[in-house]
């Protein structure tokens, strides 16, 4: 036998740890990055793996963050600032220096700022501090910002935000560790990619059930109990249909209903009156109830009372009104929502429905969890243990995703909370900041008449209208948003409508815009719906040969699709080069047992002129004289950049970006003064801070008195008062009763039926819309996508690792439907909607819902970007459904062409697809091809990788 | 031909739950990226960006559909060299380049001594080793065997980069020669399974099978409530009751 070798098992992994936040998606986990000194005595990157410590992923790391290594060296990245010099799309480029770059976009920015800063729109896509890019354009004045919410999963946080003051997203979590049946609806990676990963092995490890709710049968749903293959769509048939059985069996908590929602409230019915539906309120304004000690109103935000339930009532000034239960249990015990009237339209089999309904009762009820942990309540009420109904659901993109996005999300938090088991012990759990009130106390800015030259906004961009009083308007009604945000085409449009911000620009529709600033955002590609038409927005020209859109700002670290149709490039680094912060101001890392914030801070210097996006913002505040980034004398306030501005920016006295280490000496949380030393502080505790709550404020936070309180103290919370759950929710109504024809703000002629409509108060299913206006006949299939896991919210295919594990996308059909074309695996197909069609080639399964196909999406890329070969499969196999859905939606009874999205909160309806399949020529490349973009100012691709070579040790 | 040792101290392997795995490829691209700067360093891609992008990968998932008596549904089957006990690839090696140790078990390419003459990996029956075309030698799976005894990391690190990064804790290390460990107590638990067990090279790796959904059913009444009459009345009469907030 061979002597065996000596083999080195005790190296050093790397020089040193640098530890600092993923970006490889929007989960934001903890990272620890080795760094080892390459042959030039560089550092390079060794190794990244999950810090243990974090909260968000505890240690481990899904494969994107795995695979870092190849996002960072990419040869895709960008060198230095670039300056058009072809025509848009051309690819055709000039290097410049940052000081004619940064010149040239205060020149273009400042000159609008000057005159009408509407026409300036500022949308910045997978932003990970909003805080700051949303300061920056309220500094700046414009009305025109958003992120890419809107086209992401506002459904999804205004859905929860106005029903119960959190949300899926990312302002709460499943009772992992308690949770005894798991409901997870949808597509739902986005923003908890390791969280869920994390939360679904413990759950089956405990042997606790998983439900999935999804058309398809991959991923999560491959390892649960029981998967519910429905039609998409038509979820809120079924948790209508669970509801119901709830509601007939009688099976709800009614002690939560009476002690945290509004089920008791009196709702007036005065049909046709301007009080109709609205909430019988005393003098004070408080919603009145019929209290049964009493046998009188009562105060139904008061303690101690015993409010009704049920019965109709005549108010003392006459009128009648009935609390909300009853109104409620009348929706839902219809037979719209019996199991076997939504058994065909979902596709599923009554018994099984029911099943499900009684499995959840039977957890919530005969399973229950009691915790010996006292807590005092809102009321002041002490009590010696936590009562907890162990059912938990998530839900994210495939529910958001359609039009009918926002009041499926509200029928889901319904089920919930008549479960009740909203933060409770394993139930759905809130993470601090959240709850905020119901809705949050935060209003949208940007009406028409608040929009002056060289003046800041009155207030952040985006909010949660009342009703139509908080709508941004101008004087004759029309949107003041060029996305229509907040108008009545989208009132509830929480996070603005990214995806309608070019077409509208190129139409005028509300009007143009000068300069069209956006970040991190593959709009000229898989981020848009109709690709080709906005190729032709992008590129529209006036009478003048002049563009439409005239100048184009953008930003992004690799030559994107979206790259070559821009005028002015401003390259960003890739995470690890950069600061960024995470912050309690916008959307923290919290966990529900703790208050949590973020940092990233450079591990490696970049090897080419980039720079950071948020310091570049910084920079520009200070050349445009913003006046929050410009001192009395006229000097820049943060000289020292993007760390600079984390510190020492306070939104209100004490309170700045970060949270941890304030004040004088670095021992304050939540507020105190800044702390020079406070990125050092972070830096040394892995990049994070984290603030555990107390055992007694673990659960009912929205109604316990010690957490309440906790949260003023630490400026994360506004009110005192209990978050109150908004079953019928009353904003909704006051929309209604505009379109109905009272108020002094009243929508459109062509908008007033629809707004009737779904504005209803009470969650309710309504067919996806573009079923409503198309030839359901002509297009008989759903269509829809998801990400593979290990490609999710990241950014580009350019990953020469990832890129091995998916290069092409294919169809994915039901076995029958293959069988009925006539198609087997790898077959070209035509997939047609009304707007157009795509090639590609398919795959059988089985588990998919037969009226479904789906495939991966943004696999497909063109020609020219990403540093790819123009034979690389991404190219010539790879497809987007993105071609095949329209941003408008066909013209419905009043000739009028909305957005192809959810009405009431402008969510893109990306989900709504339909399709027909027919059998193509065997032969050839995906269609449509476009043309290859141009690339000469990037550096060829290698055609050889041997990373790590230069880390090798031999063997003895 | 290269001799296998008679027995081994330990059986290092790993044992994969293919009930928990969600095919995410975090085992996938953890692997690569340690082993690429590792023992095995390089693992070279060709043609990274181009139309026939094609590296060398220890580990990889495959994901598909069965239906068979014990399972239907999707499943991921994470696939690395199971380190066998009878391992045909160190056998059939002319140069002793392959061995496995006398210590653990754990099977290994010497990359000095390795020709690059495939045949380790056509007398492989699992596909686990990877021609590396631009080292020009074989490379397989290390259990990170520069990981697992490294002492420059702490203690709780030292297993492979797959275990530690695995998002759902679909994979444990230890020692399967060990009755008493916690990886054996699992296989015995849950009915771990050997990969082609009729080929008997004896793998060392284990697969734990998919739990039946059925199994995690709360128990309710078979015959769900009835009603008769009109069901709102009786639950208005049924919520009618004193609740105080």
């Amino acid at each position: 036998m061979s002597r065996e070798p000596q083999i080195p098992l005790s190296e050093p992994v790397g020089d040193r740890i640098e530890q600092t936040t993923c970006y490889m998606c929007a989960c934001r986990c903890g990272i620890n990055v080795y760094l080892r000194a390459g042959p030039d005595g560089t550092p390079q990157v060794r190794y990244i793996d999950g810090n243990r410590d974090h909260p968000v992923n505890k240690g481990v790391l899904c494969g994107k963050g795995s695979a870092g290594i190849m996002q960072h060296y990419s040869p895709a990245r960008l060198r230095a600032p670039l300056k058009r010099v072809g025509p848009r799309g051309s690819g055709q480029f000039e290097e410049i220096s940052w000081d004619e770059a940064l010149d040239i976009a205060t020149d273009w920015l400042g000159s609008v700022r000057k005159t009408d800063p509407k026409r300036m729109a500022f949308f910045t896509g997978r932003d990970q501090s909003q805080s700051l890019t949303g300061f920056w354009a309220m500094q700046y004045g414009t009305p025109n910002f958003a992120a890419h919410g809107g086209f992401c999963s506002v459904n999804m946080a205004a859905g929860g935000l106005y029903t119960f003051g959190g949300a899926f997203w990312e302002f709460g979590d499943p009772d992992w560790d308690l949770t005894k049946y798991f409901m997870l609806f949808g597509v739902a990676e986005d923003h908890a990619s390791n969280p869920i990963k994390i939360g679904i092995g413990k759950l089956k490890a405990r042997g606790a059930k998983v439900v999935s709710v999804n058309p398809v049968r991959t991923g999560y749903n491959a390892v649960a109990d029981e998967w519910v293959g429905l039609r998409p769509g038509t979820d809120g048939l079924f948790v209508g249909a669970l509801i119901h059985e709830l509601f007939r069996t009688q099976q709800i908590d009614l002690d939560y209903l009476v002690r945290y929602t509004n089920a008791p409230w009196l709702v007036i019915d005065a049909p046709g009156t301007d009080q109709d539906g609205l909430f019988a309120r005393d003098a004070d304004g408080n919603p009145m109830v019929w209290d049964k000690t009493t046998e009188t109103y009562g105060n139904g935000k008061a303690a101690d009372i015993q409010p009704a339930l049920t019965g109709t009532r005549t108010l003392p000034d006459g009128r009648t009104a009935r609390p909300v239960f009853e109104l409620m249990a009348e929706r839902y015990l219809s037979d719209d929502y019996a199991p076997e009237t939504v058994a065909a339209p979902t596709g599923l089999d009554a018994e099984e429905i029911r099943r499900i309904a009684a499995e959840l009762a039977h957890v919530a009820f005969k399973e229950e969890i009691v915790l010996d942990q006292p807590w005092t309540d809102w009321a002041g009420r002490k009590h010696e243990t936590m009562i907890g109904r162990p059912i938990s659901m998530h839900a994210m993109r495939g529910i958001s995703a359609h039009s009918n996005g926002f009041q499926t999300c509200r029928m889901i938090h319904i089920l919930q909370i008549l479960l009740g088991s909203i933060d409770c012990p394993g139930g759905f759990r809130y993470k601090p900041p959240y709850p905020k009130q119901t809705p949050p106390n935060l209003l949208p800015h940007g009406a028409a008449g608040d929009i002056k030259p060289e003046m800041p906004l009155g207030g952040p961009h985006l909010g949660f209208p009342h009703g139509p009083e908080h709508l941004l308007l101008d004087e004759d009604g029309n949107p003041s948003r060029l996305d229509k945000g907040f108008s009545w085409d989208a009132p509830m449009s929480a996070h603005g409508l990214m995806h309608m911000v070019i077409n509208n620009a190129a139409k005028k529709d509300p009007y143009g815009i000068d300069v069209l600033f956006m970040y991190m955002a593959n709009m000229a590609w898989n981020s848009s719906m109709n690709v080709p038409g906005t190729l032709d927005a992008l590129t529209a020209k006036d009478e003048n040969g002049a563009y439409v859109i005239p100048r184009i700002i953008y930003s992004d670290a690799y030559y994107s699709e979206t790259v070559p149709f821009a005028d002015l490039i401003l390259p960003d680094t890739t995470y690890l080069e950069r600061w960024d912060c995470i912050s309690l101001l916008d959307r923290p890392i919290s966990e529900p047992d703790m208050v949590a914030d973020a940092i990233r801070h450079p591990v490696v210097k970049p090897d080419r002129d980039v720079r950071g996006f948020q310091e570049v913002l910084i920079d520009l505040a200070h050349r445009l004289k913003f006046p929050a980034f410009t001192n009395e004398d006229g000097s820049a306030k943060f000289p020292g950049g993007y760390p600079d501005y984390i510190v020492n920016h306070q939104r209100k006295p004490g309170i700045g970006p970060l949270a941890g280490w304030r004040g004088k000496d670095g021992t304050d949380f939540g507020t105190g003064v800044p702390n020079p030393d406070q990125l050092k502080k972070y830096v040394e505790n892995g990049a994070f801070h984290a603030h555990h709550l107390a055992p007694e404020h673990a659960y009912f936070k929205h109604a316990n008195r010690g957490y309440l309180d906790w949260g003023i103290a630490k400026g994360i919370r506004m009110s005192a008062e209990p978050t109150i759950f908004q079953l019928y929710s009353e904003p909704l109504q006051k929309f209604r009763l505009a379109a109905m024809g009272h108020g002094d703000r009243q929508p459109p002629e062509r908008a007033r039926d629809r707004i009737t409509r779904y504005f209803d108060p009470l969650p309710f299913w309504y067919e996806p819309l573009e079923g409503t206006l198309i030839d359901t006949d002509a297009y008989p299939l759903n269509a829809i996508t998801q990400r593979p896991m290990h490609m999710y919210h990241s950014w580009g295919s350019q990953n020469a690792w990832l890129r091995q594990i998916t290069a092409a996308n294919r169809l994915y059909i039901h076995t029958s439907v293959g069988a009925s074309i006539g198609a087997k695996d790898d077959d070209w197909v035509w997939l047609s909607s009304h707007l157009g069609r795509v090639k590609c080639q398919i795959r059988l399964m089985e588990g998919v819902n037969p009226h479904t196909v789906w495939t991966w999406n943004a696999i497909g890329k063109r020609k020219g970007a990403w540093g790819l070969d123009d034979d690389a499969p991404e190219n010539t196999e790879g497809f987007l459904l993105n071609h095949l859905i329209s941003e408008l939606l066909p013209k419905g009874g009043g000739g009028y062409r909305y957005s192809n999205s959810d009405p009431i909160t402008g969510q893109a309806a990306w989900f709504d697809l339909r399709v027909a399949i027919e059998k193509a020529e065997n032969t050839g490349a995906t269609e449509p091809m476009f043309e290859p973009l141009g690339h000469d100012s990037q550096p060829p691709s290698s055609e050889k990788l041997a990373y790590g070579v230069q880390f090798r040790k031999q063997t003895t | 031909m290269t001799c296998l040792p008679k027995t081994t101290d330990k059986k290092l392997g790993l044992v994969i739950d293919l009930d928990i795995c969600v095919g995410c490829h975090a085992c996938v691209t953890s692997c690569k990226e340690w082993n690429t700067g590792g023992y095995s360093a390089p693992l070279s891609d060709f043609d990274p960006y181009g139309a026939e992008p094609d590296g060398a990968w220890l580990n990889r998932v495959h994901s598909y559909e069965i239906d068979n008596d014990h399972w239907k549904g999707t499943v991921h089957f994470p696939r690395s060299c199971l380190h066998c006990e009878d391992a045909a690839c160190v056998t059939v090696c002319p140069t002793g380049a392959s061995f496995k140790r006398a210590s653990d078990g754990i099977v290994l390419v010497n990359p000095d001594t390795c020709i690059g003459c495939k045949l380790c990996s056509w007398a492989c029956p699992y596909g686990a080793r990877e021609y590396d075309q631009d080292d020009g030698v074989m490379k397989k799976c290390t259990l990170c065997v520069d990981r697992i005894y490294n002492e420059t990391l702490p203690e709780e690190d030292r297993q492979p980069a797959c275990v530690r990064a695995c998002p759902t804790g679909a994979r444990a290390f230890g020692d399967l020669g060990d009755p008493a460990s916690a990886v054996s107590q699992s296989v015995e638990e849950r009915g771990g399974f050997n990969l082609l067990e009729e080929f008997g090279y004896k793998p060392v790796n284990k697969y734990l099978p998919p739990r039946k959904g059925s199994d995690h059913a709360p128990a309710v009444p078979t015959t769900p409530a009835k009603t008769t009459g009109a069901p709102i009345e009786k639950l208005f009469a049924w919520a009618d009751r004193a609740l105080s907030r």
